[in-house]
């Protein structure tokens, strides 16, 4: 399974997961973070950064997720027959 | 299907009762997720899985929508009816809103990522026994055509930012940070450094796509709440005389 990277040539040996691999995986986690993306540094970005700046992302998105459905579930309470007309039609189009 | 559910609707729904609206309004919905989910499933069953970021946002954006939608709406309105507390706080019908719209999403990975399945598990309490198999057959697929698509995609031209290789003084740095993030995503505790990485970049697209969807949804729903009749675009409800 991890013979198909044969291109590992280090040799910390005992982990079948190469180093390649997991670069790579932290490349394209860092291409959806939009702090390390849109910054124009063209040096290298050590894996602890895009692994930290992850994980105050993840953080981030969960807190705007916690005060949107707050907000959505007082919002919906309060809901008049108007308003769930406007719904009705939005998911019927 | 859309006139489908327009014919249902009496007209006169303006004068009855929450119950009565709340009761319809299930039933329709019930109907119109089943329309639009089938609806969609034959638009992104044609598209098919080309590229591996595309999906989430495209036509899922849409299914998870209406699906999100759908389900806080029916939770809400249940919890408020089971009346277990007289009068549910904010913070009881947020948590169980977020509950129901994190359902919704993980309903939408259609089951092939491992925190979806943990969502979706953790409610019915069950083990997980089957991902044993799709796991280890997931990741080398999911591996190479990341490289692939990596290689096509920027082969022409180098890659402008490069990660450090992880030399041997930072890689217990990095799985301390890999764990930590493997407890944010939920169900990746106890995976391995690649599998939590790669689940972490689905999971961070879906909670992006979940704040857009419920960011524009109450944009909706507080803008149309100043003008109550003026906010029928569409016109399908037009009101009775």
């Amino acid at each position: 399974m991890s013979g198909r990277r044969s291109r590992s040539r280090q040799s910390s040996g005992t982990s079948r997961i190469s180093e390649e691999q997991i670069n790579d995986l932290i490349i394209k986690l860092q291409q959806l973070l939009p702090e390390l993306r849109d910054s124009r540094r063209s040096d290298k970005v050590s894996a602890a950064r895009v692994l930290q700046e992850t994980c105050n992302y993840i953080r981030n998105l969960h807190r705007e997720v916690d005060d949107l459905s707050e907000r959505l579930s007082e919002l919906l309470a309060n809901t008049d027959t108007a308003q769930a007309a406007l719904i009705r039609s939005l998911l019927t189009q | 299907m859309a006139s489908l559910v327009s014919d249902t609707e009496p007209p006169t729904y303006l004068n009855s009762t929450p119950t009565d609206l709340v009761r319809r309004k299930k039933r329709q919905s019930a109907s119109s997720a089943a329309a639009s989910s089938r609806r969609n499933n034959a638009a992104s069953a044609t598209a098919g899985d080309g590229d591996s970021h595309a999906p989430w946002r495209s036509e899922k954006q849409q299914r998870s929508y209406s699906a999100n939608l759908i389900q806080a709406l029916q939770q809400v309105r249940l919890s408020s009816y089971a009346a277990e507390t007289p009068y549910p706080t904010a913070q009881k019908r947020g948590k169980a809103f977020r509950e129901a719209a994190d359902r919704a999403l993980a309903v939408s990975a259609r089951g092939r990522t491992l925190w979806s399945r943990a969502i979706l598990f953790n409610r019915f309490k069950l083990k997980f026994r089957k991902q044993k198999r799709p796991r280890p057959a997931a990741i080398p697929a999911v591996i190479t055509r990341g490289s692939s698509s990596s290689s096509s995609g920027r082969g022409t031209k180098k890659r402008r930012v490069t990660v450090v290789k992880l030399n041997k003084k930072s890689i217990p740095t990095v799985n301390r940070k890999v764990r930590v993030l493997g407890r944010l995503v939920p169900g990746c505790k106890k995976e391995s450094v690649p599998v939590i990485l790669e689940e972490a970049t689905d999971y961070i697209q879906a909670l992006e796509m979940q704040v857009r969807a419920m960011k524009s949804l109450a944009e909706l729903l507080s803008g149309s709440g100043s003008g109550s009749g003026s906010g029928s675009g569409s016109g399908s409800a037009p009101p009775p005389i």
